[in-house]
């Protein structure tokens, strides 16, 4: 691939949509660079799709301007434009068969023998045999791939993808992300993907963005939006967070020391994206898979250095790899912690005493302004 | 105890028996208020009706059955022109329904949003009145001294018309213009309806997905809208042409004695002559001719998987 070429880049610049009072997508910067696996993730209404659909061409923006490449595309009609659409529903014509389904593109744009691509393109997606079946002889599955292969086979700069694996059940979902990520992977096309799912968005994608009530809360890549959450909406919808309310008290060096309850809590001053002002509020965050829990009675053993908060096991749930705990702890009543079985505690039960401690470089700090539970439950509402 | 366990499995069997009997019978029992009214208002007015077609008599002796099918022979001979212009109106009046009504239907499906229900009534509106009046009126809005004869003169619309063979002169009442335009009027909720409902079934994001797939907004629907359609287009067709051949309210109200079709020999037959088995011959042929019509239409137009 050439690297030089960006003819496949997506630039998206202050691009807003308004449905008379209603804004669904608050003017918008984005670039999403030629050959990435891109991924919009959100809770249904958050503007993903509606910002997919403004690339697409099927919604005209209220505002800014849409570029594929260097080519200003705001108000070309989707037929002009070089990308093609994986449907939510794969809206595949239900009056022609498979072969002409994924032929119909190739036809509109008058190439006579297109015999050979097809039969490629549906061996490409496993599909070679069901060729002249029609669509609703095909299983889910099978009809996702043929909407891939529809799009894909014109070779378009960007692959638009409108939560492709929504309507596949948990099991091909995992199998179709997987062979998504390979088809990628393989043609080298741009792909944008649309998501409520959190998971599918940092197995497949290089960059996500991660959007929220029309604007995009962070973006950057699967790992670096999981360990630097910007917003307490990113730490709680992607994965699960520990958020706990603390005052700023003094810095030393790299760190800022601060106070929550009656312990002592240390940040790395470069993973806190709030203001740090003495006596200030932020909320320190930790995941649950980097806090070690050690019982009451062996505190001592616990190494010099780490941040430590006590509490009492409120519940705990054994799930395989891992047992999921929940601490009751003075400064927050539900504190999550998920313990790899390797070497189980057998006093580590409800209601034992425990001390909880990680290490200081895996604290994020968030600005305490911010609503504490955004992006809690959202994930429920929108599965 | 061992009297008391055996007890039970005998009780229930005679009792399951009667049940599942009746349940066999149940689809039957279910189904009889529809045979009985296909009987009495289909199946015996068919068979009285084949039989007074090969009865021979007059009035005065009494009809008879004598197998005569000469007759069958004798209504075609004489009034195959009359077949002939049923066929040729109600296909025109069906070619008409459906350039008027496609675009009617598309509308109200997919173009016209909140305004969808009020044009849907105005559309059924008509039947609130009989198909007398509303015939009667055509007679009004065609009438040689009215505006729509007068901007047709104007025009000279009506020299094409006449030289076609369509009007005479500067009439459009009594031709075969105004035969056609009444059926035409009559029978286009008829086409509308039928059209609208599978248009309106079409997944929107189907147009979508075309115009994504390079279609222009024309070739989407010649390519995904129409073929789409074509469970409406048929029934709509048939709903049209059926009732139009066998009509003869417009060619007695707005036609001539030149115009008249075969619904208009089979009640003068019946009404005015009384020759009944020339009157049930020429309904037989009339049904017979259009069954064959109707199959071979809807094997040539091949919705079977749409429908």
């Amino acid at each position: 691939m050439n690297t030089t070429d960006n003819s496949g880049d997506v630039r998206l610049s202050g691009i807003s949509k308004t449905y008379g009072a209603f804004t669904a997508v608050h003017p918008l910067d984005l670039t999403v660079p030629q050959g990435s696996f891109f991924a919009l993730l959100g809770a249904s209404g958050c503007g993903k799709t509606t910002t997919l659909r403004m690339i697409a061409g099927l919604e005209e923006p209220s505002g800014g301007t849409v570029f594929l490449g260097d080519q200003e595309v705001t108000h070309l009609p989707p037929y002009k434009r070089p990308v093609n659409t994986v449907f939510q529903s794969y809206a595949l014509f239900p009056h022609l068969d498979i072969f002409e389904n994924v032929a119909f593109g190739l036809r509109r744009r008058g190439i006579k023998s297109v015999k050979k691509q097809v039969v490629d393109m549906l061996d490409l997606v496993q599909l070679g045999e069901q060729a002249r079946k029609k669509p609703h002889q095909l299983s889910g599955g099978q009809q996702q791939r043929v909407a891939v292969a529809r799009a894909l086979i014109n070779t378009p700069k960007v692959l638009l993808l409108d939560e492709p694996l929504g309507a596949l059940d948990l099991k091909l979902r995992r199998q179709m992300q997987l062979e998504l990520k390979r088809i990628q992977t393989e043609v080298g096309i741009t792909f944008v993907h649309v998501t409520h799912d959190q998971e599918e968005a940092m197995t497949m994608a290089d960059t996500v963005a991660v959007m929220n009530a029309g604007r995009v809360e962070q973006l950057g890549s699967p790992t670096d939006l999981y360990e630097n959450p910007n917003t307490t909406f990113v730490a709680n919808f992607l994965g699960t967070s520990n958020l706990i309310e603390a005052e700023v008290d003094t810095k030393s060096g790299d760190d800022i020391v601060l106070k929550a309850g009656g312990g002592k809590l240390v940040l790395p001053e470069a993973r806190c994206s709030a203001p740090t002002t003495t006596g200030g509020k932020v909320l320190v965050g930790v995941r649950p898979e980097k806090i070690s829990l050690t019982h009451a009675d062996d505190a001592g053993e616990i190494p010099e250095g780490r941040n430590r908060i006590t509490g009492k096991i409120a519940d705990s749930s054994f799930i395989g790899v891992s047992t999921q705990y929940v601490i009751d702890c003075p400064v927050c009543p539900e504190f999550e912690v998920y313990a790899q079985n390797i070497d189980r505690d057998a006093r580590l039960v409800p209601g034992a005493e425990v001390v909880l401690h990680w290490n200081p470089a895996h604290t994020f700090g968030l600005d305490a302004a911010q609503d504490i539970d955004a992006g809690v439950d959202i994930e429920e509402e929108a599965a | 105890m061992a009297t008391a366990t055996e007890a039970p499995p005998l009780a229930p069997a005679p009792d399951k028996k009667p049940p599942r009997k009746r349940g066999r019978w149940t689809p039957y029992w279910l189904l009889l208020p529809g045979l009985l009214w296909l009987v009495v208002f289909f199946a015996l007015p068919m068979i009285y009706q084949a039989s007074t077609s090969v009865q021979t008599g007059s009035l005065e002796d009494g009809y008879k059955v004598t197998w005569h099918f000469a007759t069958y022979w004798d209504a075609l001979s004489e009034y195959w022109p009359q077949f002939l212009r049923s066929v040729l109106y109600a296909a025109a009046a069906t070619v008409l329904c459906l350039l008027l009504g496609y675009p009617l239907a598309y509308l109200i499906a997919f173009r016209a949003g909140r305004w969808r229900n009020l044009i849907m009534i105005l559309v059924i509106a008509p039947f609130f009145t009989s198909f007398l009046i509303r015939t009667l009126a055509w007679k009004t809005i065609l009438a040689d001294s009215g505006p729509v004869v007068g901007a047709l003169n104007a025009l000279h619309v009506l020299d094409v018309t006449s030289w076609l063979g369509w009007t005479s002169g500067d009439r459009v009442l009594a031709t075969p213009l105004a035969v056609v335009c009444g059926l035409t009027y009559n029978f286009l909720p008829f086409m509308v309806l039928p059209l609208y409902t599978s248009l309106e079934r079409i997944d929107g994001r189907l147009h979508e997905a075309a115009g994504d797939l390079y279609a222009k907004p024309f070739t989407t629907f010649r390519k995904v809208t129409f073929p789409l359609s074509m469970p409406g287009v048929v029934s709509g067709t048939l709903l049209t042409f059926i009732p139009a051949a066998g009509d003869y309210v417009n060619a007695e109200l707005l036609g001539s004695t030149d115009t008249r079709m075969i619904g208009n020999v089979i009640q003068t037959q019946f009404l005015r002559i009384l020759d009944y088995p020339t009157a049930a011959a020429l309904s037989f042929i009339l049904m017979a001719a259009i069954l064959l019509m109707v199959t071979i239409y809807i094997r040539r137009s091949g919705t079977e998987d749409l429908v």
